[in-house]
């Protein structure tokens, strides 16, 4: 029965990256929060994997831009050198 | 973020071979490309040549671009080949295909029980706490690490990662899950052990 899933610690497993990315639907969280309000290792296991997601977002910075030299190689590799400097012609 | 710089760029023009449109795709994807190189190989030189070697091969193949993916899933998808190939000259055995991943119920069974989620932040984010991810990052197997990447750092949604690597998005979540888990039990030991060092310095 599809109800009774998570009341296994594996099958709440199964579900952990959909709900950690909010991928589930409402019965499925509640019986999952039902879960693990009473127990203590699948609580620890769902926070912690949550944390871990959040680390790699958090340590994950996305305005980290191209190094120069890079960008200047890449440009003449492709030839297209004259558009390397934003400035107006 | 990225994605939205595309409604910007003109797919028509690019296949027609406009040099300042193709600027602007290399402009607008060249730095999450080069990250994504970065993260797959591990090293500056290889990142780079992974670069170079994706918007070279994705001039060469604009005109039979038929724009069914968006254009950073299919440059994506360039990139991963070519990272691919780099990592194969070391090492013949990487693969990343369906078939080796027969056993779907296999889970990895979480063996580290260690309540490190209420450590403060600063702590969390240390550059040794950075550094010690960032590790646990590269010691993934690869057929774990290529999903891993493209979905918790490149930031692309499960079918778009699916669509990347030609995997199934039943697929991609399996991985994306041992993935999570294995990072989770690395992050375990390693907050576990600095969570025990502070109780024993009082
Ligand atoms: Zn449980």
């Amino acid at each position: 029965m599809a109800e009774s899933t998570h009341e296994t610690c594996e099958g709440l497993l199964g579900s952990l990256s959909d709900y950690i990315d909010g991928d589930l639907g409402a019965e499925l969280c509640r019986q999952i929060e039902k879960h693990i309000a009473e127990c203590e290792d699948c609580r620890i296991v769902v926070d912690t994997t949550r944390k871990t997601v959040d680390l790699v977002h958090a340590s994950n910075d996305p305005q980290t831009g191209l190094p120069d030299d890079v960008r200047d190689r890449l440009y003449k590799r492709l030839n297209l050198d004259d558009y390397l400097k934003p400035s107006a012609k | 973020m990225v994605e939205s710089i595309i409604q910007d760029i003109s797919i028509e023009s690019l296949r027609n071979g406009d040099r300042a449109e193709f600027a602007q795709l290399v402009d607008a994807y060249s730095a999450p490309i080069y990250r994504l190189g970065l993260r797959m190989l591990g090293n500056e030189q290889d990142a780079e040549d992974v670069l170079q070697n994706t918007f070279l091969s994705a001039l060469t193949h604009l005109p039979a671009f038929e724009g069914r993916s968006s254009v950073l899933t299919w440059l994506y998808r360039i990139a991963v080949n070519e990272a691919l190939m780099i990592l194969r000259r070391g090492k013949p055995e990487v693969n990343i295909d369906d078939t080796d991943l027969s056993d779907d119920n296999d889970q990895i069974s979480p063996t580290q029980f260690v309540d490190w989620g209420a450590l403060p932040e600063d702590e969390l984010l240390s550059s040794e706490g950075k550094q010690a991810l960032d590790t646990a990052i590269q010691n993934l197997p690869e057929n774990l690490r290529m999903v891993f990447l493209l979905r918790d750092i490149q930031d692309l949604s499960i079918k778009d990662t699916a669509d990347t690597l030609n995997l199934t998005e039943a697929n991609v979540k399996v991985r994306l899950l041992r993935a999570r888990l294995l990072l989770r039990e690395q992050l375990s030991y390693y907050y576990g052990e600095r969570m025990m060092k502070e109780k024993s310095n009082g």
